[in-house]
């Protein structure tokens, strides 16, 4: 078994005392792609952002490669101090839904800012990567544009560059194809499938059922907080006897 | 012209001349520390700690809610009373000002910091950025273009109040141009006033249109 990425136990999450998350255990395996689909509203999203540090989690534990981000302590969760807690928000990237790129910024600057502020490397090193990134994301014409002047699909494609730049071992997407026209998913769809092809570790959320079928080695079904089904693509999307699964998936089947 | 009124005319626009700098005094070392209060002030009125934030409002209530006049009669003759201290009419006068402009700047400095997306600081923090590095790279450039507009409108505002310290007999140009227009029973001060107030004011209205051109560049 290759090594563990990210380890998720019990996990629980409340907003306003409503949880969100109801015990959630996953993990994440170096080189695979994991998809997570359900419906919206079933703690998908707050998933992925307990996990980047976006949220903190009232129960359970989180471990990242190798290293205990929070643990269980008499049913509550206990994070590591601060100086861990950043170190282990290195070994990750999130790629927003709706991009969040710097406006101020033009696109190279987006992609060498964290590199160089964060990482202390030297902007000449910052952007060799940079401008590396951009071409393979198709982008080399576009490093002094600004994200204004980038269609939905360019600036997903620039977000994914900068996460990249920060050599994450592991890549989040939040619905990296929601914000966009259709006729502009499929070249996100195809970064994402050049990723995996070079086994990035990667986890996505998406409702691209088709992508999701293709492209990921494992994936989980999310319904109300808790994981429904997972398993591999074959095993969820083929022969499920899950009933919410199963009107889950009849439902992207019509459209 | 004959040399008696060259000579009153040369008294009169040196005269003002002089009040020109104690009014440009005010406004410059007013926009010097208040600038940087007010965000101090904004960040303790966003505070989540109620005995932070709490306090900040009532400051703000108190500097926005008051006359900026009776506020420079306070700082000038009201700290000798309350705490021994009798600050000179200037020193009186930069530091009432700077309490009330800091006021009023912190509040624009607020609705400009919660005008920025939460994805901004989200994507600051996932890249590994400290919170500071995120609000001073990634937040206050974004909040400075937007809030060149009001921050525009006050600047144009202050070099026209600055002339409220008169009433602590700083010698600033309306003070000189009063004593003027009162003694020679004339007009021509007003309309020098007038003039040089405009000049200060076209100067401040230039500056934040290249300063809005310069940030144009984005969205
Ligand atoms: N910051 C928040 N405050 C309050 N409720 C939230 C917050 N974030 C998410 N929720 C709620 O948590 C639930 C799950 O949301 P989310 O994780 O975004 O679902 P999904 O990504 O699967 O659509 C929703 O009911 C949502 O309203
Ligand atoms: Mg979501």
């Amino acid at each position: 078994m290759s090594k563990e990425m990210v380890s998720a136990q019990n996990i629980r999450k409340s907003f306003g005392g409503q949880p969100v998350l109801k015990g959630i255990s996953c993990s994440v395996h170096q080189g695979e792609v994991l998809a997570i689909i359900g419906p919206s509203g079933s703690g998908k999203s707050t998933l992925l952002r307990c996990i980047t540090q976006l949220e903190q989690i009232d129960g359970g534990s989180i471990t990242i490669c190798g290293e205990e981000l929070a643990r269980e302590e008499d049913g509550k969760a206990v994070y590591a101090d601060r100086k861990t807690c950043v170190r282990i928000g290195l070994h990750l990237g999130l790629v927003f839904q709706n991009f969040n790129l710097f406006p101020h910024f033009s696109v190279l600057r987006n992609i060498t800012e964290a590199p160089v502020r964060v990482l202390k490397k030297s902007r000449g090193e910052a952007e060799e990567t940079a401008r590396a990134l951009l071409k393979k994301m198709g982008l080399s014409d576009k490093e002094s544009a600004y994200p204004c002047q980038l269609s939905g699909g360019q600036q997903q494609r620039v977000s994914i560059a900068r996460a990249l730049a920060m050599s994450p071992d592991i890549l989040f997407f939040d619905e990296p194809t929601s914000a966009l026209d259709p006729e502009l998913t499929g070249e996100i769809l195809r970064v994402i499938r050049e990723l995996a092809a070079e086994h990035m570790t990667m986890v996505v959320v998406t409702h691209e059922m088709k992508f999701a079928r293709d492209v990921a080695d494992r994936v989980i079904f999310m319904d109300g907080g808790v994981i429904v089904e997972q398993g591999n693509a074959e095993e969820v999307f083929g022969n499920t006897q899950n009933e919410r699964l199963k009107t889950f998936l009849a439902r992207y089947n019509e459209g | 012209m004959d040399p008696e009124t060259l000579a009153s005319l040369t008294t009169l626009l040196r005269q003002m001349g002089e009040g020109t700098l104690s009014t440009l005094l005010i406004f410059a070392l007013t926009l010097l520390f208040s600038l940087p209060l007010g965000l101090l002030i904004s960040f303790g009125r966003r505070s989540k700690y109620k005995i932070v934030s709490i306090p900040m409002r009532f400051y703000i209530l108190i500097m926005r809610g008051t006359p900026l006049m009776l506020q420079l009669f306070f700082v000038f003759y009201g700290l000798n009373p309350l705490f021994g201290i009798q600050p000179q009419r200037m020193q009186a006068a930069v530091i009432a000002f700077v309490l009330n402009y800091a006021a009023y700047f912190a509040e624009i400095y607020r609705g400009g910091i919660e005008s920025i997306p939460e994805g901004q600081y989200e994507a600051g923090k996932v890249l590994g950025f400290t919170r500071g590095q995120t609000f001073f790279h990634i937040v206050l450039p974004q909040v400075i273009k937007r809030i060149l507009p009001p921050m525009g409108n006050e600047f144009i505002t202050l070099v026209k109040d600055t002339s409220l310290a008169q009433v602590i007999a700083v010698q600033e140009l309306m003070h000189v141009t009063e004593k003027f227009a009162s003694s020679d029973v004339s007009t021509v001060p007003f309309f020098v006033a007038a003039v040089f107030y405009l000049v200060m004011n076209g100067v401040v209205t230039r500056c934040f249109t290249v300063a809005e051109k310069k940030f144009a560049y984005y969205r």
